[in-house]
């Protein structure tokens, strides 16, 4: 990952984006419910949450693709909630067969600056550059229907870049690739967004790629935001119920909370602000905080285990019936066959509990 | 064939999207005893396209006859020699042509943007415009003209040379062309993501017009082309309307001339169904980027 790449756009151009209070319905739908978030110049924001949840509806709303009911956009600290899409300098990717499938790659490229009135020359030196940028240097002459999914996505990205936006949008560009070629291009994604600088939100149902993606990641639900943090506490600190069993896998352990700790598993595990209690609750334990010990004092069965290359996460019954799924190195696999007797305690990490 | 129409109206048939051919193909039978079933069959199927093609080429073949017919039974082309003696046909045809050109235009520039829009803006209209573009084939066109007759006379009288012209005929025939070509454009939009081609290219800056001129048409060419070529054919072949309102196109010329001389009537028939023949093959060979059309529609994902 390197920020010296010969971008096409200057780098370290970000503007700030807020949203303010926005509004959108759908006859009876709430899309947005008052939905603001701050967005840093420079910073890529991923928006994550269940589809419904109104995620698309603001990055088509900062995009000027859809209008909102109320609320206010500001980018550079203006406001463009009523400036029409074609004047709003926003690069946007689609979900995918966003290419004009009569041009060439190049062409597609370039139609953003030849809308701009820039010469045909000058043209096809950029758009052949952000071509270069996103690593299809030689698919100038391309058309799209010669192209696979994951290039098409390039050349889309390419071709967002190359009239030098604002405020990159990426609707979920990444949903119609197979995961190997999905994982490449995110990384792709992450390395030019530094290199070009550019505001960027990018929107996504898909958690792994929110949290490997954003500097922040804000988690919607119902049309509004339940939290936005860096990935790291928006997994170790989540603020809402949502977001504690949206991101990441959790167990529903029965536990019982007290000042500001629940008893749960055997164990006694803080609880994070916001929680249920005191009282018999629901804590929400992750499966890595969960630990197997095989040896002594076995109150629990392994009922099934899964190898998954650098991990394995094993399935495991406690004598009243409550289902845990507890994560464990690769090595342990091996010997926590199904049937195994193991005892079950719980590391100490904060937790998050609901109401039971 | 006496209906002078009919004869052009039958080649538009011919030409359209849904022509007769699908009705030959039977329904496939299961395995087991289906030798004599399906020699049964073949033989059905046979005298299905005879019929078929007796049907339709049988009356053409009695016009090739009856137009060529000499003195004391020889065979002579004097009556399509004798076409060009009629300066009032050479003006119909050059009236009708210049309607088809008009109606083509009109359509297009009414049904494109106003689909495109109800896309991209209002998809739930979508039903209501198709329903609104399907309304001419089912009112008579007499029920038309009644109504229309009375605006036709206002322009005549209000707007001079350009209101009592008969190329004002297109405003009628784009109407009676829309559920055809309605039908013909939305299967091209459906062939291609219009909403978020439209949104891409008006993120990157373009206005509708742009947006819809180099983006949208270059990708539903097909779909356009068809409804053009359907619009053609209609106006080619429309006889009642232009006959009610006083318009002397090539139909109505033909109707007018048969009373004079049969033979020329039918030579003309014969070689305008030949000529719009000739005319629609010309505009779906030779149209603009028609060939890759069908090369983009399937692709599949090869390897990165």
């Amino acid at each position: 990952m390197t920020a010296t790449d010969p971008a096409p756009a200057a780098a370290g151009r970000g503007v700030a984006v807020q949203f303010e209070d926005m509004h959108r319905w759908y006859g009876s739908v709430h899309a947005l419910d008052g939905l603001s978030i701050d967005i840093a110049p420079g910073e890529l924001v991923a928006l994550l949450g269940p589809s419904g949840c109104g995620k698309t509806t603001a990055l088509r709303a900062l995009g000027g693709l859809d209008e909102v009911d109320a609320g206010r956009i500001l980018v550079d600290g203006r406001d463009i909630s009523h400036v029409p899409t074609n004047k709003r300098s926003m690069g946007i990717v689609f979900q995918a067969y966003s290419l004009f499938p009569n041009m060439t790659a190049g062409d597609n490229v370039g139609y953003g600056l030849r809308l701009r009135g820039i010469g045909t020359d000058e043209r096809r030196k950029r758009a052949a550059e952000t071509l270069e940028l996103v690593g299809l240097g030689g698919f100038v002459n391309r058309y799209p229907h010669q192209m696979s999914g994951g290039q098409q996505q390039r050349v889309a990205l390419a071709r967002a870049l190359a009239i030098q936006p604002q405020v990159l949008l990426l609707d979920e560009p990444l949903s119609a690739l197979d995961a190997k070629v999905r994982r490449q291009l995110r990384e792709e994604i992450r390395r030019i967004q530094i290199a070009v600088g550019t505001t960027t939100l990018f929107v996504t149902h898909d958690q792994e790629e929110a949290l490997a993606l954003g500097d922040r990641v804000g988690v919607m639900s119902a049309g509004r935001l339940e939290q936005i943090a860096a990935p790291a506490e928006l997994y170790d600190r989540p603020a809402t119920a949502f977001v504690a069993e949206f991101v990441g896998l959790t167990n529903r352990v029965k536990g019982m909370a007290s000042n500001g700790v629940v008893d749960v598993l055997g164990g006694r595990v803080p609880l994070l602000p916001g929680s249920a209690g005191p009282g018999p609750v629901t804590a929400l334990v992750r499966p890595e905080a969960v630990q197997l010990a095989p040896e002594d004092g076995a109150n629990a069965r392994v009922l099934a285990v899964s190898f998954l290359g650098s991990l394995g996460r094993v399935q495991v019954g406690l004598p009243d019936d409550t289902l845990v799924v507890a994560q464990v190195p690769a090595t342990d696999v091996e010997r926590l066959a199904p049937g195994t007797a193991v005892r079950v305690a719980v590391v100490p990490v904060p937790v998050f509990a609901v109401a039971e | 064939m006496t209906d002078p129409g009919g004869a052009v109206v039958g080649a538009a048939g011919a030409a359209g999207p849904e022509g007769g051919g699908s009705a030959v193909v039977a329904r496939p039978t299961g395995a087991g005893r289906g030798r004599r079933r399906s020699r049964r069959q073949f033989g059905a199927r046979i005298a299905i396209l005879v019929l078929v093609f007796g049907y339709l080429l049988l009356p053409l073949l009695a016009m090739l006859e009856f137009s060529t017919r000499g003195d004391y039974g020889s065979r002579s082309l004097r009556s399509y020699v004798a076409i060009l003696e009629y300066p009032d046909l050479i003006d119909g045809i050059t009236t009708s042509l210049g309607i088809a050109v008009l109606t083509v235009f009109g359509m297009l520039l009414l049904l494109v943007p106003t689909m495109v829009w109800t896309i991209v803006r209002v998809p739930r209209m979508r039903r209501v415009i198709e329903f609104l573009c399907l309304l001419p084939l089912a009112i008579p066109a007499i029920v038309l003209v009644v109504g229309i007759a009375p605006i036709y006379r206002w322009m005549g009288q209000s707007l001079g040379g350009v209101g009592g012209s008969p190329l004002t005929l297109a405003l009628v025939d784009i109407i009676l062309v829309l559920p055809f070509a309605y039908r013909a454009i939305d299967s091209g939009m459906r062939t291609v993501d219009v909403a978020t081609l439209a949104d891409a290219a008006r993120s990157l800056g373009a206005g509708w017009p742009r947006t819809i001129l180099q983006v949208i048409v270059p990708n539903i060419r097909g779909g356009i082309l068809s409804a053009s070529v359907l619009a053609v054919a209609l106006v080619l072949g429309e006889y009642t309307i232009s006959s009610l309102l006083s318009f002397d196109t090539l139909q109505v010329v033909i109707f007018l001339l048969g009373k004079r001389d049969a033979y020329v009537a039918v030579a003309v028939s014969l070689a305008a169904l030949v000529f719009a023949f000739v005319l629609l093959y010309a505009i779906a060979r030779f149209a603009p980027g028609t060939g890759q059309r069908a090369r983009i529609a399937p692709e599949e994902e090869p390897a990165t």
